[in-house]
C-alpha cells in the first residue's frame, strides 16, 4: 500500500515527509508499547501509536519503519518532528482512534505479522 | 578488516528523552561499514533496548560495540542495582520498571527478551548493589 493511501484512508494530516508519500508499506503495527513494536515488526511498516515522545521515532528508526501515524489527533513534539525529518520518516496525525485506524488499514489489505500455529 | 573496530559511548542516565542516541550513532556507523541491513537492524535493536534499560534501571552506563571480521559484539556496562533474579528478568512480561516508564512506552518486560531474540549469544554478569555487564554477539558468517 502506498503511504499516500494510508493518509487517504485515515483522512490524516501530514506532519513531515510529504515527499515520501509514493513509497510503499507492506505491514503495520499498532501499539503504545515500543518494546512490543521492537519485538515483532518487519521493515517497510507503518507504526500506529498514541504515544508522543522521541522514543517513538527512535523505535521506528531502529526497525527501519517508514511511516508513523499518531492516532486520536495527537500532536508530535518539535523534537519528534526534527528526528523524523532527519530519519526520512513520514509522520501524520489522524482523528481516528487506534482500533478504528488499524481496522481501516487492515480491511484495505495492510495486514500485520501473521501468527504461526504450529 | 583485521583489527576490530571499537565504538564507545557514555549513556546518559538522567534524560529519558535522549536515550537511544548511541544506538542511532551505531546504526549510522555500521551502515557506513557496509554491513548487511538485517545485521544492522539486529545490532541496533539489541543495543537500543539495552540503552533504554540502562537509563531506566541503572542511571546510565557505558556501551561498546566491537566490529570484527566474524561478529559484532555489544558490551553494556552499568553500575546500577544489579538483577536479583536473571531467570525471572528474562521472562517476557516481567518488569520492575516504575509505572511512569510504562507511560513512556517501555517497561513492559520485553527489553531483555528482545535483546536475546535479536542476538546469537547473550551473557549477563550481574551483582546486586554492584552493577551489570551484558555481552551480546551477532555473527556475521
Amino acid at each position: 500500500m502506498k503511504i499516500a493511501t494510508v493518509r487517504e484512508l485515515l483522512n490524516a494530516e501530514i506532519v513531515c515527509g510529504e515527499e515520501l508519500l509514493e513509497e510503499h508499506v507492506y505491514s503495520a503495527c499498532g501499539s503504545d508499547m515500543m518494546s512490543d513494536v521492537l519485538a515483532y515488526v518487519k521493515d517497510q511498516a507503518v507504526l500506529l501509536t498514541g504515544l508522543v515522545n522521541s522514543q517513538v521515532i527512535r523505535t521506528a528508526e531502529m526497525m527501519d519503519m517508514v511511516c508513523i501515524v499518531l492516532v486520536r489527533s495527537k500532536k508530535p513534539t518539535e523534537e519528534m518532528v526534527r528526528l523524523a525529518k532527519a530519519s526520512g520518516i513520514v509522520m501524520m496525525t489522524t482523528e481516528y482512534r487506534m482500533y478504528d485506524a488499524c481496522g481501516m488499514l487492515y480491511a484495505n489489505g495492510l495486514i500485520g505479522k501473521k501468527v504461526r500455529h504450529d | 578488516m583485521t583489527e576490530p573496530l571499537v565504538f564507545r559511548f557514555n549513556v546518559d542516565g538522567s534524560d529519558f528523552t535522549s536515550a537511544g542516541q548511541a544506538s542511532v550513532h551505531v546504526k549510522k556507523n555500521l551502515r557506513e561499514l557496509g554491513l548487511p541491513p538485517e545485521i544492522i537492524r539486529r545490532v541496533s535493536i539489541a543495543m537500543y533496548e539495552g540503552e533504554i534499560n540502562m537509563v531506566i534501571h541503572a542511571n546510565g552506563g557505558v556501551a561498546e560495540v566491537i566490529v570484527s571480521e566474524d561478529a559484532v559484539e555489544i558490551v553494556l556496562k552499568d553500575q546500577g542495582p544489579g538483577i536479583p533474579n536473571v531467570e525471572q528478568a528474562m521472562q517476557e512480561g516481567f518488569s520492575t520498571a516504575p509505572s511512569s516508564v510504562q507511560s513512556l512506552g517501555f517497561g513492559a518486560g520485553m527489553g531483555l527478551p528482545n535483546m536475546k531474540r535479536y542476538t546469537d549469544t547473550m551473557e549477563i554478569e550481574t551483582e546486586v548493589g554492584v552493577g551489570t555487564t551484558i555481552r551480546m554477539k551477532i555473527f556475521l558468517k
